[in-house]
């Protein structure tokens, strides 16, 4: 159960967007009828879209949190693209399209200005954000991305995962899924799919650095995700938040499923929702009706293969094994993580 | 502006982008008639008057509630609460105690004095109601509020019909009851006590009503055929609980023996319980396939009251009777078995079912009665004479209360069309929540509140009513379990799942509006409304 379900009842509690029984002041940004819609109508982002909808959650969440003084760089990637088409864009805060590998180095760089600004007593503090998909953030950009950690610069990172390079047509990334199909991992051979490497989790990787704050989060959970974005932006020097945003065309999945997917990659195990400072697990979010991993992977087309007539019952075995880790490494089923 | 190649619009806002055209379906807000209303004999509109209680507001939510029922605190106490078994909550985890928050707001609204106002414009139209039981009162009420002149007529001394001369104090306090009868009389209706009803037609003749409507339940206990000596005592169920009421309780002896196993039977059992005697119930079938309710017989057996299951009464003699046992056959149907065993019995006490007293209807022309010998009327509750209407246990229906209070409202409505000289059209039926059509995730877990009864002994040896109340701060956790199926409860989901900010929220109270310019149809917010508010309809492309 989220961490904000208090002892008293108010129905659907902090698991709905709003709600009328609460306190304005225990509403989410989301709620809110004055919200920033910092990602605004009008973007060509396909139906359904989980990146359209964690990126407008999380920004204006930041929007929110910082009164509305925040500069975002973004790299290339499907968000840059939908919501920017020259001459026009969607966004309604001041932003930077980056090259696809150097988004976090382009952040680095606006905040050492403003800083440089500030000490000479002009401008006055605004916030960095940087964001990027998987692919340019685990991928190309990593090398960016880990100097930006280390050398703790004042920006907060946050990369929206869909689980592979969706805007080029779903080639393979390094946080696509074991057994995933995409356009460079077909279904074919002794190990169709994506193949079972020894995974690249960006978030642990992160917390590696020790850097001030690293989370996850998910569409699926509005209110936590608000609250890591507002946390994060509380705080100064490198901070990161991965954010699960799945893609039906990528996924092979419903439109309307998109939030759907989400909450089962998150009650299954497969993607673990957690918050570290300085490298340490601070708290994790409780699995509230545990399920196999089967019911996240069957709605998928990307995971297709693994069912119909033969189903492929070592593969879901070893997918059910990773999400075990990360319930025990995470303590998905632990009473404290709440 | 000349535009670069591949450039059609202005720099500026994506606004400009009208991305609605890509749809295919559309969402839709829409109201589901909530499974809970649908069951309701009354029909009320539970999630309508839970939705205000959920807020705290109980004014607005008892007002509401009374739109229908004007007997909240006798509903929370005498209804068989059939919308709970109906309740979409059931499938998560228990249904929401309906019945126990209508209670609260019905002893809210005593404590509190709330009473109806009288309706602002008179019609003009006098009607006669013959009975001032539950189907009654209910009429009285709604033909107030609907402005007619209402005259309640009742054979007996007090308001209540069956309610107070069957339903025993211990479930449903006289104090209640006089409060929510008194409220109704409060409105400007006239209630003439200790007047029987003799000749409906002259009634009407003399009093120049303009309709009526007959209420006058089903009170002639049926008899059974009993050999029996003339010193065996045996009495009616009916005539016992009257007596109840009364300052002279009736001489039952210590062994009472009560035949029959509906819910009647349970009742005099438990009430001479009370008196200090010992009842004993004899009943020729099973407990599972007894007509009183399972909960009830329960009750009794806790209380200490014996039953002999599958057994009939042979004969009645002095202290004693004489039973035979059965046993059922393939299809279930008590068959006797040669098997005797005698009793002491006191006193014999029949609670096998009621029958109606037709006596006032003699000679009324085109009026039919069925073989069952209750009163035939059309679906708008009209007897085959024009302009007298019939409802609650005299007309072939379930016998409670709610039903009586059913019947109440919907023959006000049809005899308020009949005096205008029109037919009521009842507005047409929401389809029906079904828990398909819900998100049951966003709900929070919260068990059901249970209801306080009374300490064993006591319900022994008084007549305290036996099942308490929910304090306020119960009440509103009990209210608030409530799925709100079928009808927006501004939760918000639509407004904050949407990726492309295609929902207009319009403020507290107002719920929403889709901006069918930028909606793709993705159908997230259908997906994602917790109550099934909303759905796609195709597109006409
Ligand atoms: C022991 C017992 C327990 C019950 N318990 C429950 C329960 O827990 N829950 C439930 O829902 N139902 C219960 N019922 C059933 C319920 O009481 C009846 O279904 C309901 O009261 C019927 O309402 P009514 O308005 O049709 O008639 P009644 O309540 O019977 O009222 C009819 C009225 O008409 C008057 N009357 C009759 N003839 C004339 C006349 N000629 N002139 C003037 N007045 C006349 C009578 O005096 C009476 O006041 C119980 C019934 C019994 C017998
Ligand atoms: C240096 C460079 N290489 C390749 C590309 C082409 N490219 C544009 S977006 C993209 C994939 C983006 O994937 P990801 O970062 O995961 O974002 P998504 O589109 O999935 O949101 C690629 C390969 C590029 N723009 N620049
Ligand atoms: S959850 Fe509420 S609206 Fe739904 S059936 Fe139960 S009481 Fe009625
Ligand atoms: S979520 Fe938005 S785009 Fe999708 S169907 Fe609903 S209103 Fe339309
Ligand atoms: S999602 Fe919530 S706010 Fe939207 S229609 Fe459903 S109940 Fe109402
Ligand atoms: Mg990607």
């Amino acid at each position: 159960m989220s961490a904000l379900q208090t002892v008293k009842f108010y129905q659907t509690g902090t698991f709905t967007v709003g709600n009328r029984l609460l306190a304005p002041e225990e509403r989410s940004v989301q709620a809110n009828m004055q919200r920033t819609n910092s990602l605004n109508s009008g973007h060509r982002a396909c139906q359904g879209c989980g990146e359209a909808l964690g990126a407008r959650y999380a920004i204006d969440a930041a929007m929110n949190a910082t009164n509305r003084q925040l500069i975002a760089a973004n790299a290339t990637g499907c968000l840059e693209v939908f919501s920017t088409p020259y001459p026009e864009t969607s966004w309604q805060i001041p932003w930077i399209h980056s090259l696809f590998g150097n988004t976090a180095a382009v952040a680095t760089g606006i905040a050492a200005a403003i800083k440089v600004k500030k000490q000479k007593g002009q401008g006055q503090d605004v916030c960095v954000v940087a964001q990027g998909g998987d692919g340019g953030t685990t991928d190309i950009g990593f090398g960016c991305l880990s100097g930006m950690f280390e050398r703790n610069d004042d920006v907060l990172y946050i990369c929206y995962d869909n689980g592979g390079y969706m805007n080029t047509g779903v080639q393979r990334s390094s946080a696509t899924p074991s057994a995933a199909r995409t356009a460079t991992t077909m279904p074919l051979g002794p190990e169709p799919g994506n193949p079972f490497g020894q995974g690249k989790f960006v978030p642990a990787i992160a917390m590696a650095h020790e850097i001030p704050y690293v989370a996850t989060a998910t569409v699926a959970d509005l209110r936590d995700l608000e609250n890591k974005v507002t946390k994060a932006m509380s705080l100064r020097g490198a901070r990161y938040i991965h954010i699960l945003v799945p893609c039906p065309l990528g996924w092979g999945t419903a439109s309307h499923d998109t939030i759907r997917m989400a909450r089962l990659a998150k009650e299954t195990g497969i993607f673990p929702v957690f918050e570290a400072e300085h490298g340490e697990l601070k708290s994790a979010l409780a699995i509230r009706r545990p399920l196999p991993v089967e019911e996240y992977l069957r709605p998928q087309k990307r995971f297709a293969h693994l069912f119909g007539k033969n189903p492929a019952v070592e593969t879901i075995a070893r997918i059910q094994a990773q999400a075990d880790k990360n319930i025990r490494r995470y303590g998905l089923l632990s009473k404290e993580a709440a | 502006m000349q535009k670069p190649f591949a450039i059609t619009l202005n720099p500026g806002s994506s606004l400009a982008n009208h991305t609605g055209s890509w749809r295919t379906a559309r969402p839709v807000y829409l109201d589901r008639l909530p499974p809970c209303n649908n069951q309701c004999p009354a029909g009320e509109d539970i999630q309508g008057w839970l939705f205000h209680a959920e807020s705290g507001n109980y004014e607005a939510a008892w007002r509401h509630l009374t739109r229908d029922n004007p007997f909240a605190a006798i509903m929370g106490r005498v209804c068989y609460h059939t919308c709970e078994s109906a309740c979409n909550r059931g499938k998560i985890d228990e249904a929401v105690g309906i019945n126990s928050v209508e209670r609260f707001l019905g002893d809210e609204a005593i404590k509190r004095g709330w009473k109806f106002a009288a309706p602002e414009k008179e019609s003009g139209k006098k009607v006669l109601i013959v009975g001032a039981g539950p189907s009654g009162m209910s009429a009285a009420y709604h033909l107030r509020k609907l402005g007619h002149t209402v005259t309640v007529m009742d054979a007996g001394p007090y308001m209540g019909g069956m309610m107070r001369f069957g339903i025993p104090k211990y479930r449903l306090p006289r104090e209640v009851l006089d409060a929510e009868m008194q409220r109704i009389a409060d409105m400007g209706v006239t209630v003439r006590l200790n007047s029987k009803v003799d000749n409906i037609l002259e009634q009407m003749k003399s009093g120049s009503f303009d309709a009526a409507f007959l209420a006058v339940g089903a009170h002639i206990g049926k008899r059974a055929m009993i050999p029996s000596g003339d010193a065996a005592k045996i009495v009616d169920a009916i005539s016992v609980l009257r007596s109840m009421e009364g300052e002279d309780k009736p001489m039952l002896g210590r062994r009472v023996v009560v035949y029959g196993g509906g819910n009647t039977a349970i009742d005099v059992a438990r009430s001479v319980k009370r008196m200090g005697a010992e009842p004993i119930i004899v009943y020729r079938r099973t407990r599972d396939k007894a007509p009183a309710h399972d909960f009830e017989i329960e009750e009794a057996l806790q209380e200490g009251v014996m039953v002999k299951w599958l057994s009939t009464i042979k004969q009645a003699g002095d202290h004693q009777i004489t039973i035979e046992k059965m046993a059922l056959d393939d299809k279930g149907f008590p068959q006797p078995t040669g098997e005797f065993e005698t009793l002491e019995a006191d006193s014999v006490v029949l609670a096998l079912g009621q029958d109606v007293d037709l006596g006032l209807l003699n000679g009324v022309p085109g009026l039919e009665v069925t073989k069952d010998g209750v009163v035939k009327v059309g679906t708008d509750l009209m007897t085959g004479h024009a302009g007298i209407f019939a409802g609650g246990d005299m007309v072939p229906a379930e016998r409670n209360v709610t039903v009586a209070v059913g019947h109440g409202k919907k023959a006000a409505r049809n005899i308020d069309a009949w005096l205008r000289g029109e037919t009521y059209a009842p507005p047409p039926k929401h389809e029906v929540a079904q828990f398909e059509k819900l998100n049951p995730w966003y709900y929070a877990d919260a068990p059901k509140t249970v209801r306080p009864m009374l300490d064993i002994i006591r319900r022994q040896s008084t007549f305290e009513e036996v099942q308490g109340g929910l304090d306020e701060s119960n009440a509103l956790f009990e209210a608030r379990r409530c799925l709100s199926c079928g009808n927006c409860f501004e939760c918000d989901n639509c407004y904050g799942v949407c990726p492309d900010n295609a929902v207009i929220k319009l403020g507290p109270g107002k719920r929403f509006q889709f901006n069918y310019d930028y909606c793709k149809g993705c159908g997230m917010c259908v997906a994602e409304c917790p109550c099934g508010a909303i759905k796609m309809e195709a597109e006409e492309i």
